[in-house]
């Protein structure tokens, strides 16, 4: 299983790509609506991509309340 | 002939045979009274184009997705302005419109395709349902969230999910209200072709010129065969829903939905 420090490094590498702003511009404990500037559809978006690439399905009642990076690998580090 | 139209919420064409149905509606192509009318316009056209037509793509040019659904906050404040005999009064003519016109679309001799993306929830899932094939780019996500208002899904849903699928997917999907993505909707069967990211329409395009070799009326005598329409029960979706649209629930959900401030207002 992967770490968690590593599951938040491949999050916020995917959200800056899908979301066209660079990798350093996010940290862990920002909350990603905010930072990111997106509404709850894309939000959806970034949900799929982590399905994708985790090979996971993260149901998005466990996404309530998460707007951060950390507890959101947190999430998906107990799917895997 | 008219082989082309664009009006507030969509627009058609038909050229050499496939019938290209495009939904304009930002931000999500939320179904209400206007798109509704549209559709009903295009339904219309339908009788005509399908003459000289063998397939239908149902597609979106908004990048949100295919369709949020229902347009909600039509439905909240409409609803706000009538009282409640008019208000049930009002949904139950919405639906039986609405219903009218994906029955055409369901049992067209066409061949039907929905090209979707992005979000494909509620109303939106109801409309690539009613569609022969979904074929869906990768970042597609399906979902019935009626539920986190008290409600069912009302264009008929429920029926055609379980005419096409295990009844363990369809409560999976309705009693969790959770999204699906479209790898595990190809991978459950309601997807027909996963494609890439923004390749869903260039697939059913594709799809379409296939079935154009076919002789219509045997793809038309096959298309009977295979996909009945369940309309005793989509009727009785309708009764179930407007009982449901009564209770106190339905007018609370709607107002927190509508008036919400939650970064995640459609995941129930």
């Amino acid at each position: 299983m992967a770490d968690t420090q590593q599951i938040i490094d491949e999050i916020q590498k995917l959200a800056a790509e899908h979301f066209k702003v660079a990798p350093d511009h996010v940290a862990p404990d920002d909350d990603f609506f905010q930072k990111l500037g997106i509404d709850s559809l894309q939000a959806l978006e970034l949900l799929t991509r982590l399905e994708n690439h985790f090979n996971i399905e993260l149901p998005d009642y466990e996404m309530q309340g998460v707007v951060d990076f950390r507890t959101l690998a947190d999430r998906i580090s107990q799917r895997m | 002939m008219t082989t082309s139209a664009k009006t507030e919420t969509l627009s058609w064409s038909c050229e050499q045979g496939i019938i290209e149905l495009e939904l304009h509606r930002a931000p999500a192509n939320e179904i209400g009274s206007q798109t509704l009318e549209d559709l009903e316009g295009f339904v219309k056209a339908l009788d005509e184009l399908k003459i000289e037509a063998a397939a239908l793509i149902i597609h979106s040019s908004i990048a949100a997705g295919f369709c949020a659904g229902a347009d909600l906050r039509e439905l909240y404040h409409t609803g706000k302005t009538m009282g409640e005999h008019d208000r049930i009064t009002g949904v139950r003519e919405f639906l039986n419109r609405i219903h009218a016109v994906l029955n055409v679309i369901d049992e067209t001799p066409l061949t039907t395709i929905a090209a979707v993306h992005g979000t494909t929830f509620g109303g939106g899932f109801e409309l690539a349902l009613a569609c022969d094939l979904i074929i869906a780019d990768k970042m597609t996500r399906f979902c019935f969230p009626e539920l986190r208002l008290g409600l069912i899904p009302g264009f008929g849903g429920i029926p055609r999910l379980k005419r096409d699928l295990g009844n363990a997917v369809v409560r999976d999907l309705l009693l969790t209200g959770r999204s699906m993505n479209a790898t595990k909707a190809a991978q459950v069967g309601l997807v027909s072709q996963l494609v890439g990211e923004g390749k869903a329409l260039v697939a059913a395009r594709s799809t379409a010129r296939q079935i154009l070799k076919f002789d219509r009326g045997t793809s038309a005598a096959a298309k009977r065969f295979v996909k009945p329409i369940p309309h005793a029960e989509l009727r009785e979706e309708i009764d179930i829903f407007c009982d449901l649209f009564s209770r106190p629930a339905v007018d609370a959900g709607l107002r927190k939905f509508v008036e919400s401030e939650d970064p995640y207002p459609y995941l129930p």
